[in-house]
C-alpha cells in the first residue's frame, strides 16, 4: 500500500484526460446515485462517481479502469465540491486506482488467514508468469497488488481479479484460472476446491455436529 | 448544567461541554494534539484519554465525549498514565529524533507533552516512517516526516479559512497531509496553520533556522498592517523583530492573524531611513539632524503649515504634529491619504458599531463597497461564521471569490440607493441585520444612502432580548491610524484637496505613503517616517521616525476599540521615535506645544480626547439620523495588491515573493539542497 501515489500531473496527462466526461449510460448512473440524496447533499455520492469514471474509463482503455487527475477534478465539478475533498477519498480506498492498471487487475490478499493458507505460494505464482508488483505486465494485461483483507477468510487464500473473488488457491489453481481469463475466457468465480460452493465446512462438520439434523440447545453441555 | 465529579472534587458544567473541558474547568490539565478549541472535534489524536464512569472499562477519548450528569472521571489514576504513555509511544513510533535541527523545538507540544505523559524511552527498533516535503508556498515550510497527523491545518483551512486546500490524503500510516498537487496555500490567513501544528511539521518558511523562542524577547504590540488591530506578540532579539505572532483576543482577532501583519516583519530591516536627508539640487544627501531643522526653520512657515498621516501612525504622533500646528495657528490636518471626504462630525457613523465578535451573529449582512478578504482578512473570518450560522450575505461591487456563499448585486454603488427588493426584505426580517460600507463605497458616497438605509431597517428592528442595543451599521476602514486620525480632527470637510487648495508653505508628511504630492508641488514637503517609499521620494526633507514594532503608541482600530502597543526594539541609526522629532521640530519652529515628555504627551492627549485613555471600546454615541444622499459611479476597489498594501510590506521580501507568486502566478525554482 505504501507505493500507491497519484499519478504526476503533465501536460500530456492533461492533453489525454483533459476533455474526459461521463458518456450518457454512466451520466444515467451518476445521476441516480445523486438522486439518492436530499438536495445539495450531492456530495454524499462522491464514491459512487469515482467508481463510475473509473469504470467508464475502464471500458474505453480496455482494463480495470484508474482515475488520472484530471477525472479527479472533472468529479469535484460534478459535485461541486473541492477537488482536495475528492482526492482525498479516491487516495484512501484502495478500490480506486491511482495508475493505469492491466486488463486484469490480480489483487492479492496477504493478511493472516491467507497467508496461513499459503498466499506466498500465490505471490509467487503470480511473479512467475511475469507479474510486478504495482506495475502493468508487458503484455499488458496484469496488474499485480498486494492488499489486506478482503473477508475471504474462511477460504482462503484468496485473490481479487477485478470485480470477482478466486478463493481456496494453490498455484495450480490460480494459474488456471488467469490462464482462463489470458484465453478470453470467464473462469468459474469464488472458491476454486472442487465439490465446495461457498464457503460450507470441507468434509463432514467437526463442530456443532448435533446441529445437521436439527437444532440442538447446547447450552446445558458448556 | 449536568454535576460530576473530576478526580473526586464535584464541579457543576455547562450543558453540551465536553469531558475534557469539564476536565479543564476543574483545572486538570489533559494533553492533547488533535483537539483545538476553536476546530471541530476529530479525536484522532487519542492523546486526551481519561478514564470514565459509568462508561465501558477503558480509557476513553475526553475530547470527543459529552459531559453528563453523575460521570465520575479520573485524570490520574494509573490507567489513564498508562493510557498516555501508550499513546506517547504511538505517536513517537514514527516522529523522527530531530529535535535540534527542528524549528518548534523549544515551543513544540509534543516535545513538551512527551517530557510531561511519555515513558521516557522508546522499544521501537524497527524502520521509521518517511515522508518526502510538500511544498506548500513561501510561508510554510513543511517537513513532513514530524507529522503526527493530527489534522488541525486541514479542519483550519476548511473551517476558518474557508478555503479547502489542505487534505491528509492515502490512509493509516501512509496518510499524508498536503496541499492539493502541492500548490501553494493561497489565502490570506495560510499561515496561523504554523500556530496551529502541535509538532515541527508545518514551521514557518521566512523565520526557518532563525532564533530559538527562549532566545527572543516579546513584547505585546498591535498590528498596523491593517484596521483591525490584531492583538500581536513581538519577538524580537537584540534590535530586530525576528517574527510577529497573534495573541488572543476573542474580541479582535480570536487567535488568528493575516499573513501580511505576521510576515512584513523582515521589511523592518530593509529600505530604512536611518539619517535625515535633505533635497539640494533636486537630489536627496545625506545630513545631519541640526542641518534638516535649520532647513525647515528657514521656511517659516508661520500658520502656512499642514500635516497629512499615513496609514500606520500611532495616536500619540498624531497627536504631537496636531499641537505642532496648533501653535503655529493651523489646523490643516488629514489623514485620508486617497482623497476621501466623507463627513466626520458624527463618528459613529464611520465606526465599525457591530464590533467585530457581533458581526459573527448578525443574520442579514449588505456589504458595499469592500474587498473584506483583502481589506480585513480578519473579518472575512468573522463573515464565514455568520454566514455559517445561516446569514444572509450580498455585496455590492466587483466579484471577488468569497469563502462563504454570498451574492453579488452588481458593480455600480448606485444600488445602494434603492436596494432590491430582495436584500431589503432579508435585511427587515432579520433581527440582527448590519450593512458593511467599505473603502471603495466611501469613494463613490455610498456613507449617506447606506446610514438611510439602515436606519430605516433599524426603525423596523422589533427589539427582543436578542438584539438589544444593537447597532448594525458599520464602516469597514483599511488603515490602522484613522479612527484614530478621526478621533483627533484628521478631517478636513473636502478631504485631502483642502490641503491642496489651501497651498501651505510646508507639509507634514507623517509617514503618508498613498498621497498624490503632485498636488502639493509649490510646498515644502517634510517627511517623517520610517521607509524610503513613496512619501521619502517626494519628500524635500526627510526626518526618519520609528515604526510600529519601535514606539510605544496607542491605535484605534475600525471598531473603536483604543489599544496600547509596547515598543520592541530601537530604531535603526539616527532614526527617532516620532513624536521627540515633532518635539525639536517645535523648537527649530520656535513654538511650544506644551509637553516635554512621552507621559506629558500622552496625558495632554487623553487631556484632549479623553477616549483614547480608556483601553476599549470608545463610545461616540447614536447614529446620526435624518441623512439622506445618493452615490453614483461604479465600485473600484482600494487594494489592488493584498501583500502589498504599506511601504512596511513592500520593502519585505517575503510579500513581494507572496505577491509575485500567490497573485502573479510566478514560479520560483527551489535551491537545490
Amino acid at each position: 500500500m505504501a507505493d500507491r501515489h497519484l499519478e504526476p500531473d503533465s501536460p500530456e496527462l492533461r492533453a489525454r484526460w483533459g476533455g474526459w466526461a461521463f458518456n450518457p449510460a454512466w451520466e444515467a448512473k451518476a445521476k441516480a446515485a445523486i438522486a439518492r440524496y436530499p438536495a445539495g447533499r450531492q456530495r454524499s455520492a462522491v464514491m459512487a462517481l469515482l467508481d463510475y469514471a473509473q469504470r467508464q474509463i475502464g471500458e474505453e482503455t480496455q482494463t480495470q479502469g484508474w482515475l488520472p487527475i484530471p477525472v479527479i477534478e472533472y468529479v469535484a465539478q460534478y459535485l461541486d465540491m473541492p477537488v482536495i475533498r475528492v482526492v482525498e477519498v479516491a487516495t484512501f480506498y484502495m478500490m480506486y486506482n491511482l495508475v493505469p492498471v492491466g486488463r486484469y487487475h490480480v489483487q492479492v490478499c496477504g493478511t493472516t488467514p491467507c497467508m496461513l493458507r499459503g498466499s506466498d505460494d500465490i505471490m509467487a505464482a503470480c511473479k512467475a508468469r511475469g507479474m510486478h508488483l504495482g506495475h502493468v505486465s508487458d503484455d499488458g494485461l496484469w496488474t499485480l497488488t498486494e492488499v489486506e483483507c478482503m473477508g475471504n477468510c474462511a477460504s482462503a487464500p484468496m485473490v481479487q481479479i477485478n470485480d470477482d473473488n478466486y478463493e481456496d488457491l494453490t498455484p495450480e489453481r490460480l494459474n488456471a484460472v488467469l490462464d482462463a481469463l489470458a484465453r478470453g475466457e470467464t473462469p468459474k468465480t469464488g472458491t476454486q476446491e472442487p465439490g465446495r460452493h461457498t464457503v460450507e465446512p470441507v468434509g463432514a462438520l467437526s463442530t456443532l455436529t448435533a446441529m445437521v439434523g436439527e437444532n440442538h440447545d447446547y447450552r446445558g453441555e458448556w | 448544567m449536568p454535576k460530576l465529579k473530576v478526580d473526586g472534587v464535584e464541579i457543576e458544567v455547562p450543558a453540551g461541554a465536553t469531558v475534557l473541558q469539564a476536565c479543564e474547568l476543574a483545572g486538570k490539565e489533559i494533553p492533547r494534539f488533535c483537539y483545538h478549541e476553536r476546530l471541530s472535534i476529530a479525536g484522532n489524536c487519542r492523546m486526551c484519554l481519561v478514564e470514565v464512569k459509568p462508561g465501558p472499562p477503558k480509557p476513553q477519548a475526553s475530547c470527543a465525549l459529552p459531559a453528563s450528569e453523575g460521570q465520575e472521571i479520573r485524570t490520574d489514576s494509573e490507567m489513564v498514565k498508562k493510557a498516555r504513555e501508550g499513546v506517547m509511544e504511538f505517536l513517537l513510533i514514527n516522529h523522527p529524533l530531530d529535535c535540534p535541527i527542528c524549528d518548534q523545538g523549544g515551543e513544540c507540544d509534543l516535545q513538551d507533552q512527551s517530557v510531561a505523559y511519555g515513558r521516557g524511552a522508546s522499544r521501537y527498533h524497527e524502520n521509521k516512517r518517511a515522508v518526502t516535503e510538500k511544498y506548500m508556498g513561501p510561508l510554510i515550510k513543511t517537513v513532513m516526516t514530524r507529522c503526527i497527523h493530527c489534522t488541525r491545518c486541514v479542519r483550519f483551512s476548511e473551517e476558518i479559512a474557508g478555503v479547502d486546500e489542505i487534505g491528509a490524503l492515502y490512509r493509516g500510516e501512509d496518510t499524508q497531509i498536503t496541499t492539493y498537487l502541492e500548490h501553494a496555500a493561497s489565502h490570506e490567513l495560510s499561515a496561523n496553520v504554523i500556530d496551529l501544528c502541535p509538532v515541527g511539521a508545518l514551521t514557518s518558511r521566512p523565520y526557518a533556522f532563525e532564533a530559538r523562542p527562549w532566545e527572543l524577547k516579546k513584547t505585546l504590540g498591535i498590528d498596523v498592517s491593517d484596521a483591525v488591530g490584531a492583538n500581536i506578540r513581538i519577538d524580537s532579539r537584540g534590535r530586530e523583530v525576528l517574527r510577529i505572532l497573534p495573541r488572543v483576543n476573542d474580541d479582535v482577532n480570536e487567535e488568528w492573524l493575516s499573513d501580511k501583519a505576521r510576515y512584513q516583519v523582515d521589511g523592518l530591516t530593509r529600505r530604512r531611513l536611518d539619517r535625515p536627508w535633505l533635497r539640494k539640487n533636486g537630489k536627496l544627501v545625506a545630513a545631519t539632524w541640526d542641518e534638516a531643522f535649520a532647513a525647515i526653520a528657514k521656511v517659516k512657515p508661520a500658520a502656512s503649515i499642514a500635516a497629512v498621516a499615513g496609514d500606520m501612525v500611532d495616536c500619540e504622533t498624531l497627536f504631537a504634529a496636531k499641537a505642532l500646528l496648533g501653535a503655529l495657528g493651523s489646523n490643516l490636518l488629514e489623514g485620508r491619504q486617497t482623497g476621501l471626504k466623507y463627513a466626520t462630525d458624527n463618528l459613529a457613523a464611520v465606526n465599525f458599531n457591530s464590533t467585530f465578535a457581533g458581526i459573527e451573529t448578525a443574520d442579514a449582512i449588505l456589504i458595499v463597497g469592500s474587498h473584506v478578504r483583502w481589506e480585513a482578512p480578519l473579518v472575512n473570518a468573522r463573515l464565514r461564521k455568520a454566514a455559517k450560522r445561516g446569514a444572509k450575505v450580498f455585496i455590492i461591487g466587483p466579484a471577488w471569490e468569497t469563502t462563504f456563499p454570498a451574492t453579488f448585486l452588481g458593480e455600480d454603488v448606485g444600488i445602494i440607493n434603492a436596494v432590491p427588493d430582495e436584500v431589503r426584505a432579508a435585511l427587515l426580517a432579520a433581527k440582527r441585520p448590519a450593512v458593511i460600507v467599505g473603502g471603495g463605497g466611501l469613494a463613490k458616497g455610498a456613507l449617506e444612502p447606506a446610514l438611510a438605509l439602515y436606519s430605516e431597517v433599524h426603525s423596523a428592528l422589533v427589539i427582543t432580548d436578542e438584539n438589544e442595543g444593537w447597532n448594525g451599521f458599520n464602516v469597514l476602514h483599511m488603515a490602522a491610524s484613522r479612527m484614530g486620525g478621526l478621533m483627533l480632527g484628521y478631517a478636513q470637510g473636502g478631504g485631502i484637496a483642502d490641503l491642496g487648495a489651501a497651498k501651505p508653505k510646508l507639509l507634514l508628511s507623517l509617514g503618508a505613503d498613498e498621497v498624490d504630492y503632485a498636488a502639493f508641488a509649490d510646498s515644502i514637503i517634510v517627511y517623517v517616517g520610517h521607509h524610503g517609499d513613496k512619501g521619502a521620494h517626494a519628500a524635500d526633507v526627510i526626518l526618519p521616525g520609528s515604526a510600529y514594532t519601535e514606539k510605544a503608541g496607542t491605535y484605534v482600530n475600525t471598531e473603536g476599540r483604543v489599544q496600547f502597543a509596547e515598543k520592541a526594539v530601537f530604531a535603526p541609526g539616527d532614526a527617532r521615535e516620532d513624536w521627540t522629532i515633532l518635539r525639536a521640530l517645535a523648537d527649530a519652529l520656535k513654538v511650544s506645544v506644551g509637553f516635554d515628555s512621552f507621559e506629558g504627551l500622552r496625558a495632554a492627549m487623553i487631556a484632549a480626547v479623553p477616549a483614547l485613555g480608556i483601553e476599549g471600546l470608545a463610545d461616540y454615541g447614536a447614529l446620526p439620523t435624518g441623512v439622506s444622499g445618493t452615490a453614483a459611479g461604479v465600485i473600484a476597489y482600494p487594494i489592488k495588491d493584498f501583500y502589498l498594501t504599506n511601504p512596511i510590506a513592500r520593502a519585505s521580501e517575503t510579500m513581494q515573493r507572496c505577491s509575485a507568486e500567490l497573485l502573479h502566478c510566478e514560479t520560483f525554482a527551489e535551491a537545490a539542497e
